[in-house]
């Protein structure tokens, strides 16, 4: 199904020249609005006129989130505030979080990316779908919010906490479709089992997962939790918030909406262009923001571009997956590690549950792994030699995906915490003194 | 003639026992024998009650991983060697033990042993034929 039908199976030509037009655009619009790219372009020598094809994009300098920070609270934006109708602002967990603001246009861009991937998966004015992203400042909810009322769709905006209320306005409601992250989740559906609410119960067929990474795996844990059919999207706030990309019924890859974002992968370290199906970081311009436009943002996002058509019939371009964030990237003992990488080997194993918590430790001169796992096999208590097999079990399957030994701890059912939005599931004790 | 066991997982964390002894305190469970194995971050707490399977059912709704598993109690005799003539037949006929643990009774000259065995059966018949008493779980 199709929001946009025209826009979403444009020829490639078509899409390439669209996109021209619009990153001229973009270049000159805030090279006359915004100080900051003004001087940035000018500095590197680019001025809009020098933009004659796609690729002169690399001439442009990377626009990061410190960029942002450093010119907090509205220094980016390209239009007086008089014309801004709406602020954001991201989680910032360390300083001053990052503004974003739109203009009515950017408004309505906004809900047509996101009632494009809504509908790619099937959600339609038939729905009833509750929204279990914080509302506030975060793009999230009232991102998909306006997307969905503009499909016509019954919105719930429950927001997230008091799980008990949410697993009862599922049932109550009839709840067909519901948004969080992928981890509140799979925390509310055990929520529900303990409530006594089983799946048959509850009319969930779909969910509009997003704000997170996660693995296909943890996927799958979800979608058995409550028996739904899972879907990613994916945004930032930085870029406009959810809507950048998303899946359709397909779910091979997550179709970008290059009418109003450009995308390029980046090798990390270099910043050199990589090509199509390399793994990089991804950076996107966006092509039709007024408030706060974005010259090749670094997303700190790794993933592959892929440009062939999908059996959707959609045309624009597909991102696998992210598999991590560049940020997120643990380096222990000199090895590359991404948690994405043990939450595959974990999910994978029946005998524990699907959380887990990483730590890391500085121990003398040396990195250690401790990887935190609720043990809910209760046949296993027969003898200790069976729990210590299967830590074994875990501990050579991480090995063989990371190439260091870790530690494997069992732990207690339900004493990790759970997350009501985006989980944290790494805790780097590395450089706290003794740690 | 098999007595169920409860296997509780517990992390090594200051109070889980006092938790755990406190449920069942709760729901009127009365202990009857317990051992516990540890290593340096987990244990497993044997218990042995008077109601099995409802306190299987309380630690579970309190979020706790519990096992049932069948064992095997018998009775010797509470003096020098008792247990040896005990071991001794389960050597004579080949069977191992995986754990076992032992208490004695309010009886004067009886000590009681749970055993876990891989062949819960052949050990009931093997006792029984050695003259030694086998126990069932209302005899606790």
């Amino acid at each position: 199904m199709f929001f946009q039908k025209e826009i979403e199976t444009m020829p490639r030509s078509k899409i390439r020249e669209l996109q021209l037009e619009r990153l001229k655009w973009t270049v000159a619009y805030c090279y006359e609005n915004i100080p900051f790219y003004h001087k940035r372009l000018s500095d590197a020598g680019v001025t809009p006129d020098k933009i004659k094809c796609l690729s002169d994009i690399q001439y442009i300098p990377f626009t990061t989130k410190a960029d942002i920070r450093d010119t907090y609270p509205f220094g980016l934006f390209g239009k007086p505030l008089k014309e801004i109708v709406r602020i954001h602002a991201s989680s910032g967990t360390t300083g001053k979080p990052t503004v974003v603001g739109y203009t009515r246009h950017d408004l309505d861009v906004w809900s047509d990316c996101v009632a494009r991937l809504c509908t790619a998966v099937g959600t339609t004015d038939e729905d009833i779908v509750q929204i279990s992203f914080g509302y506030g400042l975060f793009t999230g909810a009232l991102g998909l919010h306006y997307g969905l009322e503009k499909i016509g769709a019954t919105v719930v905006p429950a927001s997230s906490g008091n799980t008990q209320k949410q697993v009862m306005l599922l049932k109550d409601f009839g709840v067909t479709a519901l948004v969080s992250t992928p981890s509140y989740a799979l925390y509310m559906s055990e929520v529900a089992k303990e409530m006594g609410v089983s799946n048959d119960e509850l009319k969930l067929r779909l969910g509009l997962f997003g704000s997170e990474g996660c693995t296909p795996e943890m996927r799958m844990q979800v979608e058995k939790g409550f028996g739904l059919f899972a879907t990613d999207n994916y945004g930032m706030s930085e870029l406009m918030g959810p809507g950048v990309s998303g899946e359709c019924e397909h779910r091979c890859g997550l179709h970008i909406n290059e009418d109003h974002f450009l995308a390029e992968v980046i090798d990390a370290q270099t910043g050199d262009v990589l090509r199509e199906g390399e793994s990089g970081e991804l950076v996107v311009t966006t092509l039709t923001k007024e408030g706060i436009p974005m010259l090749r943002y670094r997303t700190k996002d790794i993933t592959r571009l892929h440009y062939e058509p999908c059996a959707c019939g959609r045309t624009f371009a597909r991102m696998e997956k992210t598999t991590g964030r560049t940020d997120d990237m643990l380096k222990i003992r000199g090895v590359n590690v991404f948690p994405s990488q043990i939450e595959s080997v974990l999910i994978s194993l029946e005998n524990i549950g699907p959380h887990y918590q990483l730590i890391v430790r500085r121990e003398g001169y040396m990195d250690t792994l401790e990887v935190r796992v609720e043990l809910i096999d209760s046949s296993l208590l027969d003898h200790y030699g069976a729990l210590e097999q299967m830590q074994k079990t875990i501990k050579s399957k991480l090995h063989t995906v990371l190439g260091i030994d870790c530690k494997v701890s069992l732990i207690e059912p339900k004493s990790l915490e759970r997350f009501q939005g985006k989980a944290k599931r790494v805790i780097d004790l590395r450089g706290q003194g003794n740690a | 003639m098999t007595i169920n066991q409860l296997s509780v997982f517990i992390e090594n964390r200051r109070g889980r026992l006092a938790e755990i002894t406190n449920i069942l305190k709760n729901n009127e469970v009365d202990i009857r024998a317990l051992s516990i194995a540890d290593t340096k971050e987990f244990g497993i707490l044997r218990l042995i009650v008077n109601h099995a399977q409802k306190a299987a059912d309380v630690l579970r709704a309190e979020g706790f991983t519990v096992a049932l598993t069948q064992v095997v109690a018998i009775g010797i005799d509470d003096r020098p060697g008792g247990l040896a003539a005990a071991m001794e037949v389960l050597r004579d006929n080949e069977i191992s033990v995986e754990y076992m643990y032992a208490f004695i009774s309010r009886a004067e000259d009886t000590a009681y042993v749970i055993l876990r065995v891989a062949d819960n059966e052949a050990a009931v018949r093997i006792f029984t034929e050695n003259g030694f008493k086998v126990m069932c779980s209302d005899e606790f």
